[in-house]
């Protein structure tokens, strides 16, 4: 047997090999591209051809320029929602990522049990997202009818109600990633830092922080993407209420977020609002694309090499 | 060689499988496309089975395949907005209120002197765009509340109690406060999340609507604003519905209750809702249990007021189907409310069809509209059907009653009744 694993493997290295395998690599590449450009990149393009346009169904729409845009930036709930989704985002990219590296940091202490504990702390991300927004809305609501109220009737409920929902959900997923980044922190490194009579706290923000700085940056992203992109959650827990009616007649969803707010002007208005909601669409990737990006050279030029 | 074999054979089964959902429908496709074929949006899911039963008829007396897709409850337009866009996009499917005239009025063939059209009894149920005939009822739904009259009798009232806002209250208190005693209560709960608020909503809020279009005038036509003279007629039956119930009011949001099985449990006398509950309610009453009662609001001469009749479902044919698409679909629509089979699905799935040659309908509910109606009383138009942007604007009404409930102010609900029309009036004319 042993012989025969050892074969196999100058075999496949072998250039004989490799190079027909080499020369079949469409067969390998084509499948997954048709698949990316069928899912994605054709309907990014045309997404963006009908933000500028006027249409009912996707495949019949009259080029309009950018009024579209015009009309999604007069948008009064859209620019609440802009705000509201931003606010909610660093609040949630704080308190999940501490949160999270605070658990991974103890339980890579050798605690007894640790394994059990990952395990449940990861558990409530395998939940989907519209379950967890009808199960938290009962929860809260099981609290709040105490005091005679509901998680619908105030922005402020609406708004932590998500921030609760969202931990409960992400931590798990982000102490995973930071447990990964703890564990490949070099042991020299701290054995050096105890004989050099640092104390715990020094070690951890000199020696373990600087090591861990790559689960950093991918946790960040992750959770401040999720923050800009939460639909479901959001759909579920309360819909955008409570509403407030302007002066001016138009009601603005206190509790809606960019997606829902998107979502909510395609469906849920006339024909002509779908282009305005396209547009509304592509703004919202620049936006989250944006963001990202400079989160991504914040964090990494903080990284150091092993 | 082998792996190469292998890795090609591979590939090829996982293109396959991409594609293999094509290929199949373009086939079967092209091979019917020279007789003409019917795809019907079905827009009642509680309709489906019989509806895939009766197109199977259709398709072996005619030989025209007959295709019934349902939307998912609640979902019929954004399943009608994907489902347009597609080659096979649906012939026949459902143009119920202005706002949905307004969106896909293009998509409208003028039904005017179709024969199917030349069958309708009535032209109370046609949508208009413009001189376009848009859209026809396929039938006709009434809604009031719906009285147990055993329990009612249990309590020692009866129906000739009730004659108009006043004494229905009365009746209602009474039940409310000895409903420790009688063990039920006067109203189900009025539940306000998305399962049953349009009961509310919708339904409800057509009596203020009904009355004021009736004292301004609105002929038919969505008003660019409205005064929401009656809004404090809704105000009152709405606090009688919540005031006079087993649940607190403020729970109303989403404690997601169910009324229709509290009826059905007997916990409540009272019950508002429409015709299209009697097949669920009749299996567990008779029909002497049973009663539907107008909505009363406190107005003016409401005695004489019936049952608020009307439709959402109505028929449009989509003008960009091929000739013989439309063609068998207006023969399809024929064939239903004409032939013996068709009537009597339409009959058992729809209740009342306006057409000539309508079955006998076995509805509890409308059978007592049309009495009504035959006693002289006057019909209270589904007014609500000019609604602009009709989801927005129901939201906005959901939340403000919401926060009323909770102890706010019933001027919010005001303002997002009236300056919340307003705003949708101008969203959907841009």
């Amino acid at each position: 047997m042993k012989e025969n694993n050892k074969l196999d493997v100058k075999v496949t290295n072998s250039s004989m090999v490799t190079r027909p395998i080499r020369r079949c690599f469409p067969i390998f590449l084509l499948p997954t591209f048709a698949a990316f450009f069928i899912g994605f990149i054709y309907p990014f393009l045309k997404g963006i051809y009908l933000s500028f346009c006027k249409f009912v169904t996707t495949s019949n729409a009259t080029f309009i320029g950018f009024d579209n845009y015009i009309k999604a930036f007069n948008d009064a709930s859209f620019r609440h929602a802009f705000g509201y989704t931003a606010l909610y985002a660093v609040v949630s990219l704080v308190l999940i990522n501490l949160i999270a590296f605070l658990l991974a940091y103890l339980l890579t202490q050798g605690l007894k049990g640790t394994n059990i504990f990952r395990t449940v702390f990861f558990m409530p991300n395998l939940i989907g997202g519209i379950v967890l927004g009808y199960i938290w809305s009962m929860i809260f609501n099981g609290i709040l009818s105490r005091y005679n109220t509901s998680i619908l009737l105030e922005t402020k409920y609406g708004f932590w109600g998500l921030v609760v929902l969202m931990c409960w959900q992400q931590i798990g997923y982000m102490m995973i990633i930071y447990i990964a980044g703890l564990q490949s922190v070099p042991g020299d490194l701290m054995e050096a830092a105890v004989i050099d009579g640092a104390s715990r706290w020094q070690t951890l923000i000199h020696v373990t922080l600087p090591n861990v700085m790559p689960s950093i940056t991918i946790c960040m992203f992750l959770s401040l993407t999720n923050g800009f992109k939460l639909f479901d959650q959001n759909l579920a827990l309360t819909g955008g209420q409570p509403f407030k009616f302007m002066a001016d007649g138009t009601q603005i969803r206190t509790t809606e977020m960019l997606a829902l707010n998107i979502y909510n002007t395609f469906y849920g208005q006339a024909a002509s609002a779908k282009g305005v909601a396209q547009a509304k669409a592509v703004l919202f990737f620049i936006l989250v694309a944006a963001i990202s990006l400079i989160q991504l050279k914040a964090t990494k030029s903080k990284e150091v090499q092993q | 060689m082998k792996k190469r074999m292998l890795a090609v054979a591979m590939a090829a089964t996982m293109v396959a499988a991409c594609f293999a959902g094509c290929g199949n429908k373009t086939t079967s496709g092209s091979s019917s496309d020279s007789e003409g074929q019917v795809y019907w949006l079905n827009f009642k899911p509680e309709a489906d089975e019989a509806l895939q039963g009766i197109a199977k008829t259709y398709t072996d007396q005619t030989g025209v395949p007959v295709t019934i897709v349902t939307a998912a409850e609640g979902t019929y337009n954004s399943t009608l907005t994907a489902e347009m866009d597609k080659d096979e996009a649906p012939t026949l499917f459902v143009v119920g209120n202005q706002a949905a005239v307004k969106t896909w009025g293009d998509f409208c063939y003028d039904l005017k002197d179709t024969d199917v059209y030349k069958e309708l009894t009535t032209d109370d149920f046609t949508l208009y765009d413009g001189d376009k005939v848009a859209s026809i009822g396929y039938c006709y739904e009434s809604f009031g509340i719906i009285v147990n009259k055993t329990l009612l009798a249990k309590a020692g009232h009866s129906l000739d109690e009730i004659k108009n806002f006043d004494s229905l209250k009365a009746v209602a208190d009474d039940i409310h406060a000895n409903a420790a005693t009688l063990g039920f209560d006067a109203f189900t709960s009025s539940g306000m999340d998305d399962s049953s608020s349009w009961r509310f909503s919708g339904h409800l809020a057509n009596m203020p609507l009904y009355y004021e279009a009736e004292a301004d005038g609105w002929d038919g036509i969505c008003p660019a604003t409205i005064k929401g003279t009656y809004l404090d007629n809704y105000k009152k039956i709405w606090d009688l519905y919540t005031t006079d119930a087993k649940n607190d009011k403020a729970t109303l949001a989403d404690a997601g209750y169910d009324a229709e099985t509290e009826f059905l449990n007997g916990e409540a006398v009272f019950y508002q809702n429409g015709s299209w509950e009697y097949s669920a309610l009749s299996e567990k009453y008779s029909d002497d249990e049973l009663a539907m009662i107008p909505i009363y609001v406190g107005v003016e001469g409401e005695e004489n007021q019936g049952l608020c009749s009307g439709t959402e479902n109505c028929w449009a044919v989509n003008a960009n189907a091929s000739e013989e698409d439309i063609q068998a679909t207006l023969d399809f629509m024929k064939w239903m409310v004409t032939s013996e089979e068709g009537t009597k699905c339409m009959a058992d799935q729809f209740g009342v069809i306006p057409y000539k040659g309508a079955q006998e309908n076995t509805n509890l509910f409308i059978k007592q509209g049309d009495e009504m109606r035959e006693a002289g009383k006057y019909t209270v138009d589904w007014t609500f059907n000019l609604t602009p942007n009709v989801d927005d604007w129901r939201a906005g009404v959901v939340s403000a009653i919401n926060q009323y409930d909770a102890g706010g102010s019933w001027d919010d609900v005001v303002s997002a009744f009236v300056d919340g029309w307003a705003t949708q009036y101008q969203a959907a004319q841009q």
